[in-house]
C-alpha cells in the first residue's frame, strides 16, 4: 500500500485515493478540427513510463481534489505532488 | 532433442533419472538471422516455434533478457477460457483453445492441460443478465457455455457457499471445455520443440535498440551482448511492450499495471474445477501440486515494479473466504506480482506496424495465458506472410483510430 502526500491535506494512505491515469493530457480546444489520429492519440495514446511518470489522483475519501504527483514507475517512490495548474516539479 | 515416451520415462525413471540432457542449446546470438522475436515468454517462444514449424523459417532467434517464462508466463494463474462475447474475440480464444487440446501431442510435452472446467459465478441481476447474454452469444459462435441454476453450480463445486454470503449466488457460466494447464511447462514445451527446429533461444539478452535503414525499415536490435540484424523483428514482451516500440519511435496505447496473484500452502485433491467471480473478485483453482491458485486484481496504478499492494490480496482472499468458508483457516505460500499490458478495449493487438518489418503482439492485459497457442499461431503468420491471419486481422492498431474497438471489458472487467 503507498504512502501519497495529498498537498492539502498531508500524508495519508493509498486507499483514500484514486488513479487518475497519466496527466498533463490537453484535451484539443477544437475536437471539430483535429484528425482521427490526433483524436485517438488524445484518447487513448499514453507514455506508459518505466521511470518518472507524471500522474494524476484525486483524494477521493478526503478532499476530493484533485492534484498531480511524480512517481518512479520502477520503484513506485513517489517524488513530488504538486497541485493542479503548477507546472510538472 | 532426447523424445519423450512412456517407455523413455519408465527406463530413466528406474535407473534414477540419470542420464536427462538439456532440453535445449543455449547458443551465442549469431550476427545475423531471418527474423527475431523479442521476448522469451509462451506468446514470442510459440511464435518463432510455428515460424520454424508451418513456415520453414529456422534462422531465427528468441530475444529474453532475463530467463525464459520467468515474466508473465511464470506468473499468471494458467485460467484457459474462450467464453468472450465478441465474434472477433470467440474466434480469437477458441482458436487457442483447440490448439491447447493438442498441444501436448504436438510438442512432444506435457503441458498437463485440464479441461476440468471454467465456472463464472453471477452475483447480482446485471450479472445475469450479462453472462446470459454471454452464453447466447458464444452459442451462436459455437463456442461451448452454459447457464447453471444455484443448485446447478453448487452441484459442479461443491465447496462453493450460495447463499449465507454478502452477494449470494444467483446462477453462473460455465465453459466446460476450460481449465488449466501447467504455465512453465508451455515456455518449456514451446523452447524445446523450437529449439529443435533449429531456432536460437538466447537468455540474458537485453533488446536496448532498434535499428532501422535509410527507408525506415527494421534492420536489427541492439542488445546487452552486441547488435544482431534481422529483416523482422516480432516483438511480444508484455507489460514492456511500450518501452521496447518506443525505441523505434512506436507510442501504443497500452498501459501497465501489476497483477497479484497468490498460492496457499498446498492441500489434498479437493477443488475440482476453476471458479471465478467477476463481482466480488477472485478466482480460484487448485494445482497439481495441491497448492490453491488465487488470482487477485490489478493495482490503481501504472508500475514496473512486479509486486503490488498487499490490500488488493487481502481483498482477494476476503472473496475466497465468503465464497468456500472451509478455506478461511488456510495459509498463504507466496504472492507475487506480473506487469501487464492493458489496451483501452482490453483486447490484444497482433498486426504489423507502421514500421516495415516490425511486428507486435501486445495488449493481453490481465488474460495472456489462456490465448497463448493461438496468439502465437497467428502472430507468426503475420511475421512470415507480412500480412495478418484472418483471425488476427481485427486486432489491429489502427483500429483505435477508425472506432472498430472490440470492447471485451465485461468479460475481462475481472483480472483473469
Amino acid at each position: 500500500m503507498l504512502l501519497i502526500e495529498c498537498p492539502y491535506c498531508g500524508e495519508r494512505p493509498e486507499p483514500e485515493f484514486v488513479y487518475g491515469g497519466q496527466a498533463h493530457i490537453a484535451r484539443p480546444q477544437q475536437p471539430a478540427e483535429v484528425s482521427a489520429q490526433q483524436w485517438a492519440d488524445y484518447l487513448y495514446r499514453r507514455d506508459n513510463t518505466r521511470g518518472v511518470h507524471a500522474e494524476r489522483w484525486r483524494h477521493t475519501h478526503g478532499c476530493g481534489r484533485f492534484f498531480n504527483a511524480l512517481r518512479d514507475t520502477t520503484t513506485d517512490h513517489f517524488l513530488a505532488t504538486y497541485k493542479v495548474g503548477e507546472v510538472r516539479g | 532433442m532426447q523424445p519423450f515416451s512412456g517407455l523413455s520415462l519408465l527406463i530413466r525413471g528406474l535407473s534414477g533419472q540419470r542420464g536427462w540432457t538439456a532440453q535445449w542449446r543455449s547458443p551465442e546470438p549469431k550476427a545475423a538471422y531471418d527474423a527475431l522475436i523479442v521476448g522469451g515468454g509462451g506468446h514470442g517462444l510459440g511464435a518463432a516455434y510455428y515460424l520454424a514449424s508451418e513456415h520453414r523459417l529456422t534462422n531465427i532467434a528468441v530475444l529474453e533478457k532475463g530467463w525464459i517464462g520467468g515474466g508473465n508466463t511464470g506468473r499468471n494463474t494458467t485460467i484457459i477460457r474462450s467464453n468472450y462475447l465478441f465474434d472477433e474475440s470467440a474466434a480469437l480464444y477458441d482458436h487457442a483453445v483447440q490448439l491447447w487440446e493438442g498441444l501436448s501431442q504436438v510438442l512432444n510435452y506435457n503441458v498437463m492441460f485440464s479441461q476440468r472446467g471454467v465456472m463464472m459465478l453471477a452475483h447480482t441481476v446485471h450479472d445475469v443478465q450479462v453472462f446470459k447474454r454471454h452464453v447466447h452469444a458464444n452459442r451462436v459462435n459455437g463456442v461451448d457455455n452454459e447457464w447453471l441454476t444455484p443448485a446447478e453450480a453448487r452441484a459442479f463445486c461443491p465447496l462453493l457457499n450460495i447463499g449465507d454470503i454478502r452477494y449470494p449466488v444467483l446462477g453462473a457460466a460455465l465453459q466446460r471445455r476450460g481449465g488449466t494447464a501447467r504455465h512453465d511447462a508451455v515456455a518449456w514445451g514451446y523452447a524445446r520443440a523450437a529449439d529443435a527446429l533449429g531456432v536460437d533461444i538466447i537468455e540474458n539478452c537485453e533488446v536496448t535498440g532498434i535499428l532501422r535503414n535509410a527507408s525506415g525499415a527494421v534492420e536489427g536490435v541492439e542488445t546487452t551482448r552486441g547488435m544482431i540484424r534481422a529483416p523482422r523483428v516480432g516483438v511480444a514482451a508484455a507489460g514492456h511492450t511500450s518501452v521496447i516500440m518506443k525505441m523505434a519511435g512506436i507510442e501504443l496505447p497500452l498501459e501497465s499495471y501489476p497483477l497479484q496473484a497468490l498460492v496457499s500452502e498446498p492441500v489434498k485433491a479437493v477443488f475440482p474445477c476453476v471458479v471465478m467471480s467477476n463481482t466480488i473478485h477472485a478466482y480460484i483453482s487448485q494445482s497439481d501440486k495441491g497448492e490453491l491458485v488465487i488470482g487477485a486484481g490489478t493495482d490503481a496504478y501504472t508500475s514496473y515494479t512486479q509486486r503490488g499492494g498487499l490490500h488488493i490480496t487481502s481483498h482477494a482472499l476476503e472473496a475466497i473466504c465468503e465464497l468456500f468458508p472451509m478455506f478461511r483457516r488456510l495459509r498463504m505460500l507466496r504472492n507475487w506480482g506480473g506487469i501487464v499490458d492493458v489496451t483501452p478495449d482490453r483486447s490484444p493487438i497482433i498486426a504489423k506496424t507502421p514500421v516495415p518489418g516490425l511486428y507486435v503482439n501486445c495488449g493481453w492485459g490481465t488474460g495472456g495465458f489462456k490465448a497463448t497457442p493461438g496468439s502465437a499461431h497467428v502472430f507468426a503468420w503475420t511475421i512470415a506472410r507480412d500480412e495478418p491471419h484472418p483471425i488476427n486481422a481485427p486486432f489491429t492498431l489502427e483500429r483505435f483510430r477508425d472506432g472498430y474497438l472490440i470492447d471485451e471489458a465485461a468479460a475481462a472487467a475481472v483480472a483473469h
